[in-house]
């Protein structure tokens, strides 16, 4: 298998030279196609800081990010927002789907800023959509639908320009129990059946569970990595409950 | 500590600020360019009675500008409004680190005057700069002769504009503790998170409202063109007014939907780029804003009207001038007064004075002889009877068509005696003022008449049955129309009918009805004919002026100085009071077009947000940012266009003026570069305006 991300050593440090803050401090990892990784930490272990380096919204100090044999750290200005709109695909924690524009529209406007060829964004938003479940609900708008709807739209939207990797922070945060589990069994069937390489960022273990490897982050290095394997979602919930523990999870955090 | 922090404010949310101060600038300018008029009027070297005319003026925009202040304070505080909005989180920080509401007002106020005090301070530079421009334009209109420029400072007008915006400033600060004193924490921290419901609107019902409001519109249209013989009463005007109005907002009720339709169906336009994101922004904000667009495209329309179409009245009115005022005066007085006569307002019976009887006999130069006017001072003297004949009315001339006519024109006194004159005195008004001469056989007349309506009224009669019965004796017209021609001087044409009858027709001198005296001032220079002028017109102080006074003898007259100043000041007037209010409602409704615009820019932050996120690229989004806010901005221009070009016809036919396509550019001209300047400038700033608040996050 060829990786579609390889992280090599990067730094990122805010402040100055009094004052320096090391975000991240040295991580190095790789992802493979098709892999479902999950990385997790506390609030401040520079999970988010190193999916915003991954997504090219921040700039790493140091090291490299290669996507698809490109090094992103050397991109810069249009070159870079290209090769967001085209290589990356994201899905945030609020949604983001546009309220003035129909759930068509919000997948579509993914495509039409690629532009993509009028008729085959008709094609690709209809097949995506009758493989996500979200067919009937096409011309409503994101207020006329619920929570989990709005997600499994937003789904669509980002892996709808078939991306190198599908980039989620905190996808679950706003979603009550339910909705959260239909999302992470899209994210499943997105990862098994349409052969999406996906990466989340949580701090939720039953989030995580659903991933094939987690990646422990903790003040800025990988603190620890655990493979799904042959467990079952269960076992593996267990092993993440553990590592968190040691990690000083969010109890510890607390004292 | 409080004013360090409102003028951070001020500092930090400058480009906020930016629509407010403008809109604060524009005003203090404007306002103390028009009130400072009379100060420049000083330096111009003009007669007395173009000089009342623009005493007159300075009155009349005295006034106005009380109005003007009204709409501007309101802009004002709809405008402060707006950006007190925009900080509501603002002072929910404050409020939740302790600060009391009297303190946050206090911020507020010192913002307040600190802005109230640079606005003034920079709009006074501008307003005193650019009424040096209006004084050379006061110059031109009035044909003043401007020998020497200086520059001109109006304290009063810098004193009135200080005391009338302190008024506005206290009101907005009255406003604003008001709004804050009304304010809960929880709402002023919670106040972003607001989401907005999307109005849906069913597109077959939006192209049938849009169907309806082009056929109302076209309607209206037709009523004020095609049709403007009929709009002879205010009430009958209401009509197309009311139909405009429900039109616009039907209009503007249906456009987003209407069009949002027809490009949805060409995918290849909707799916391109950030096309459609742009399409429902604009279908949102347009949606929500119906009324108020409404508004501002009518307001629009008037600016534009009123603008052009009194730039165009006055280019006509100055070519017609002259032809009307062929010589230097016109005397006249009534001729052969019955001993006494019943009043129609009192019901008294009024006796005339042997005094006034014995002159009335008598033509307009033996007035002034006998009264001690030295007659030598006028020149190319020509005297001539106007007779009427009781039976010889409106009504009788009609014939016919009198009953259609009074259907049609119900109006019109049908009863009054025709003037009549000899064709041979007619013939020596003609010569004096190179017009047309005629010639009759005793038993023909002709009709003069130059006034547009009722040449039609006459010519259905001539051109069918002209005979006429007088005396027993048949008359018919010459022609089968009326001829051009008058004998009273006027600014236009104004000459509603006068019949010319051969020499030998049976006019005794009791139905002489008026004695006309046509002469040229006795001097070769234009101060000449001014000093002569004074002797003859006004209220001068001289013996001639008293006896005719004491006689009680009614000698009228008009000159052709009097007529062309009163005819430019007048225009002048109009031209002033248009381009005043004119560009008022157009900051007023640019202002509040921007504002409108800044107001849901901070609602699009979000969405702009996510854009970013999903990949548009800086250039993308501030393109969709120019297309939606110029879209925005030139809908309701080019409805007000529209309108216009059916409005200027509409004031052009109610004031007989008419006015060929190349006179009437110059003044489109005019109108679309102020109107380009100002509304252009709101664009801009808005426009970057909003592009800063989107881009504010990162």
């Amino acid at each position: 298998m060829s990786n579609v991300l390889e992280v090599k050593n990067i730094e990122k440090y805010y402040g100055n030279k009094s004052n320096l803050t090391k975000a991240i401090d040295g991580i190095s990892f790789n992802v493979e196609k098709g892999e479902f990784v999950g990385i997790m930490g506390a609030s401040g272990s520079g999970k988010t800081t190193l999916l915003n380096c991954i997504s090219t919204i921040d700039r790493v100090t140091a090291g490299k990010i290669i996507i698809n044999n490109q090094d992103i750290t050397k991109l810069k200005g249009n070159k870079l927002n290209k090769f967001r709109r085209e290589e990356l695909g994201f899905i945030f924690q609020d949604f983001n789907l546009l309220d003035t524009l129909t759930v068509y529209e919000n997948i579509a406007l993914a495509l039409t800023i690629q532009k993509v060829n009028s008729n085959e964004i008709d094609r690709r938003v209809k097949e995506i959509a009758e493989k996500l479940g979200i067919k009937e609900i096409l011309n409503k708008y994101p207020y006329q639908i619920s929570g989990g709807q709005k997600q499994r739209a937003a789904s669509a939207r980002a892996i709808i320009t078939n991306p190198k990797i599908v980039l989620a922070d905190e996808p679950t945060g706003a979603l009550d129990s339910k909705s959260a589990r239909q999302l992470l069994e899209t994210f499943e069937h997105l990862n098994k059946n349409l052969g999406a390489t996906i990466l989340v960022v949580t701090h939720d273990a039953f989030s995580a569970s659903y991933a094939n490897r987690i990646i422990f982050i903790r003040d800025g290095k990988i603190f620890n990595e655990i493979v799904k394997g042959e467990d079952t979602r269960k076992q593996f919930f267990e092993k993440i409950i553990e590592v968190q523990t040691l990690l000083g999870g969010d109890l510890n955090d607390v004292i | 500590m409080l004013f360090k922090l409102s003028f951070r404010n001020m500092k930090k949310s400058f480009k906020d600020y930016a629509i407010y101060f403008l809109t604060l600038v524009l005003g203090v300018a404007i306002f103390y360019m028009f009130n400072s008029l009379d100060s420049q009027e000083a330096m111009l070297k003009v007669s007395q009675s173009t000089r009342e005319l623009i005493q007159l003026m300075i009155q009349m925009l005295g006034m106005i500008s009380v109005f003007i202040a009204i709409v501007l304070g309101f802009l004002i505080v709809y405008a402060n409004n707006f950006l007190i909005n925009r900080r509501k989180r603002e002072f929910g920080i404050y409020m939740t680190l302790g600060m009391g509401r009297r303190q946050i007002s206090a911020i507020i106020l010192l913002e307040t005057i600190l802005i109230g005090i640079i606005s003034l301070v920079v709009g006074l530079f501008i307003g005193i700069f650019a009424s040096q421009f209006m004084s050379i334009l006061v110059a031109k209109l009035f044909e003043a002769d401007m020998t020497e420029f200086t520059f001109v400072f109006s304290k009063d007008a810098c004193i009135k504009t200080c005391i009338y915006f302190a008024v506005m400033y206290i009101a907005v600060i009255i406003f604003n503790t008001l709004t804050i004193s009304r304010y809960k924490l929880i709402n002023l921290l919670t106040e972003n998170k607001k989401n907005q419901k999307v109005k849906v609107k069913s597109p077959v019902i939006s192209i049938i409202v849009f169907i309806i409001s082009c056929v109302i519109l076209g309607y209206a249209y037709y009523l004020v063109t095609g049709g403007v013989g009929e709009l002879r009463t205010a009430e009958k005007l209401m009509k197309p007014i009311l139909m405009g109005i429900v039109g616009t907002i039907g209009i503007f009720w249906s456009l987003s939907g209407f069009i949002l339709k027809i490009i949805q169906t060409r995918k290849k336009i909707y799916l391109k780029g950030t096309n459609m994101f742009v399409l429902r922004q604009l279908n949102n904000k347009i949606n929500t804003n119906i009324i108020s667009i409404s508004i501002i495209c009518l307001m629009l329309f008037m600016t534009i009207s009123v603008l052009s179409g009194s730039l165009s009245i006055k280019t006509s009115l100055d070519e017609q001038l002259d032809k009307f005022t062929p010589v230097d005066v016109n005397l006249y007085k009534p001729a052969y007064l019955p001993e006494s006569y019943v009043s129609e307002y009192s019901g008294k019976t009024i006796y005339y004075t042997d005094e006034q009887i014995e002159d009335s006999r008598h033509p307009v130069s033996y007035t002034l002889e006998t009264n001690g006017y030295d007659i030598n001072r006028l020149k190319d003297i020509i005297e001539i009877p106007i007779y009427t004949l009781p039976e010889w009315t409106l009504k009788y001339s009609l014939g016919n068509n009198y009953e259609q006519t009074k259907e049609k024109y119900p109006m019109l006194l049908y009863d009054i005696p025709e003037s009549i004159i000899k064709v041979s005195d007619y013939n020596k008004i003609a010569k004096a003022y190179g017009e047309e001469e005629y010639s009759l056989n005793s038993d023909e007349y002709i009709v003069l008449c130059n006034y547009e309506q009722m040449e039609n009224i006459r010519n259905q009669t001539l051109s069918t049955n002209s005979n006429i019965e007088i005396n027993g004796k048949t008359y018919h017209s010459k022609y089968k129309e009326c001829k051009d021609g008058f004998i009273y001087m006027a600014t236009t044409e104004i000459n509603a009918g006068i019949i010319l009858v051969p020499d030998d027709f049976d006019l005794k001198d009791e139905n002489t009805e008026q004695y006309l005296l046509v002469a040229n001032y006795n001097a070769d220079t234009e101060e000449g004919k001014e000093n002569i002028e004074s002797t003859l017109i006004g209220t001068g102080d001289t013996e001639f002026f008293k006896n005719v006074e004491e006689k009680g003898i009614e000698l009228d007259g008009s000159s052709k100085i009097s007529i062309k100043e009163s005819s430019k000041g007048l225009t002048t007037i109009i031209i002033f009071i248009a381009i005043y209010l004119g560009v008022i409602f157009l900051i007023a409704s640019a202002a509040i077009l921007a504002l409108k615009q800044l107001t849901e820019s901070s609602d699009n932050k979000q969405r702009y947000t996510i854009l970013r996120k999903i990949g548009c690229d800086e250039k993308m989004i501030n393109n969709a940012l120019f297309k939606q806010i110029f879209i925005f901005f030139i809908t309701p221009l080019i409805l007000a266009m529209i309108h216009s070009i059916f409005g200027i016809k509409f004031i052009l036919s109610m004031l007989e003026v008419i006015a060929s396509p190349d006179e009437l550019l110059p003044s489109v001209i005019v109108t679309a570069l102020v109107i380009g300047a100002i509304y252009g400038l709101y664009f801009l700033a808005t426009y970057f305006g909003s592009k800063n608040i989107i881009k504010e996050e990162e």
